[in-house]
């Protein structure tokens, strides 16, 4: 089996690039610029792609050799910064990390700006709510009492307790997949809670009680309806409506275990 | 290259509900107390009794002693003469009513955007609420199985 697809490579690398099954696809943007359109609206364009290339690969081949004022962000590329989230085929995604073969590419692969915050242009929104949202929980350590002289020693049990929500990148795929997010822009959202899950699970940290105290709030963490999206969209696997349950149970008992 | 019309998506690029963001002074209207940690335990706590309550309503009403061919003015009359029963069916009412209108606030709070339609949605939904709860909770206790001409 593997022998046949070898020899099928070698032929089409006669007649492709480097043994690499290029296709045509239609990449259906939602393009929006605030000086010229009343409102957004959807654009064509046809790229040819490697399968096994990102989607990124395909918006960046659109705006270096078709329409240069296309605009999204990105920056490492690479699943790591968190700046290319987007809705790609209805769903958030980091456009660095969606392959072109994953996305049924025999159909236009819709891309849109994440849902929820204001577009600026194209596929860039107005990211300042989420951040505030981010800065409400007090996203750093708080410590009282005496300074250690060397540093805060941290046992691997007490680690692995907040291990799973340390990997946020801040891309706001979850809160933007959030419907209650979408409804009412004031709630903390997924990505909020996560980051104070982070420090309110921490042993090192003695913030707790003030965290949990934002999130008992009418905006905090009882506006969730446990609906998975943001866990469904985060391109980390972060467990996201679990460690919202957690901080939940932390406020009922008043313990943080 | 060509163009398609398609549905707004929720919010994005709706400037008109943008006002309802957080504040960027950091959480300036933090509301003390604990009334919406008590609000979610109580629909899970509720939701729970209801499940045992409705079904085995149901399953009294339409399958027990000949289905629903049984029920009428004396079969109720029956049933209310029980304590039990009579329990039974506040708690439902109770809890269904409560449960729902909390559910309801919710679903207001979220999609209702302006204070004005959100104090008339919420207020229709009470009185609502308070006139079910009031008058059942008189059939029940009040209810009288001799018919007066």
């Amino acid at each position: 089996m593997s022998t046949a697809t070898v020899q099928e490579h070698v032929e089409t690398s006669a007649s492709g690039k480097a043994g690499i099954e290029m296709m045509t696809i239609t990449v259906r943007i939602r393009r929006y610029n605030p000086e010229v359109d009343a409102a957004p609206h959807w654009v064509d364009y046809q790229v040819t792609a490697d399968p096994t290339a990102r989607i990124l690969d395909s918006l960046h081949k659109i705006k270096w050799e078709q329409d240069g004022s296309l605009t999204f962000r990105r920056s490492c590329a690479h699943g790591v910064c968190g700046s290319d989230a987007m809705r790609i085929n209805g769903k958030n995604r980091l456009a660095c990390k969606a392959l072109v073969k994953d996305l049924n590419p025999t159909k236009p692969i819709t891309v849109e700006p994440i849902q929820g915050l204001p577009v600026l242009k194209d596929l860039v929104v107005d990211m300042e709510p989420f951040f505030q949202a981010y800065r409400d929980v007090k996203p750093f350590l708080i410590a009282h009492g005496n300074e250690p002289t060397r540093e805060r020693i941290q046992s691997q049990k007490d680690r692995d307790r907040f291990d799973d929500t340390t990997k946020c990148i801040l891309c706001a795929a979850c809160t933007t997949s959030c419907p209650v997010f979408w409804a009412d822009g004031q709630y903390f959202g997924p990505a909020a809670i996560v980051n104070a899950h982070r420090f309110i699970f921490d042993s090192r940290d003695d913030g707790a009680n003030e965290r949990l105290e934002i999130l008992n709030d009418r905006e905090g963490v009882w506006r969730c309806r446990t609906t998975f999206n943001c866990t469904e969209a985060c391109p980390r696997g972060i467990q996201i409506t679990q460690a919202i349950a957690e901080v939940k149970r932390a406020l009922i008992t008043r313990r943080v275990i | 290259m060509s163009t398609h019309v398609s549905l707004e998506p929720p919010r994005t690029g709706n400037p008109g509900r943008s006002q309802r963001y957080r504040s960027r002074k950091g959480p300036g209207k933090v509301t003390r107390g604990n009334f919406e940690l008590y609000s979610w335990l109580f629909m899970r706590a509720s939701g729970v009794l209801l499940v045992f309550l409705v079904l085995g309503h149901l399953f009294i009403m339409m399958v027990t002693d000949g289905g629903v061919e049984k029920i009428g003015f004396a079969f109720v009359a029956g049933r209310w003469a029980s304590p039990w029963w009579q329990f039974w069916d506040l708690m439902q009412l109770w809890l269904a009513m409560i449960h729902g209108t909390n559910g309801m606030r919710t679903v207001i709070n979220d999609y209702a955007d302006k204070d004005r339609t959100r104090a008339i949605l919420k207020g229709l939904l009470y009185t609502a609420a308070v006139l079910t709860v009031a008058l059942g909770t008189l059939v029940i206790f009040t209810f009288d199985p001799s018919i007066k001409g």
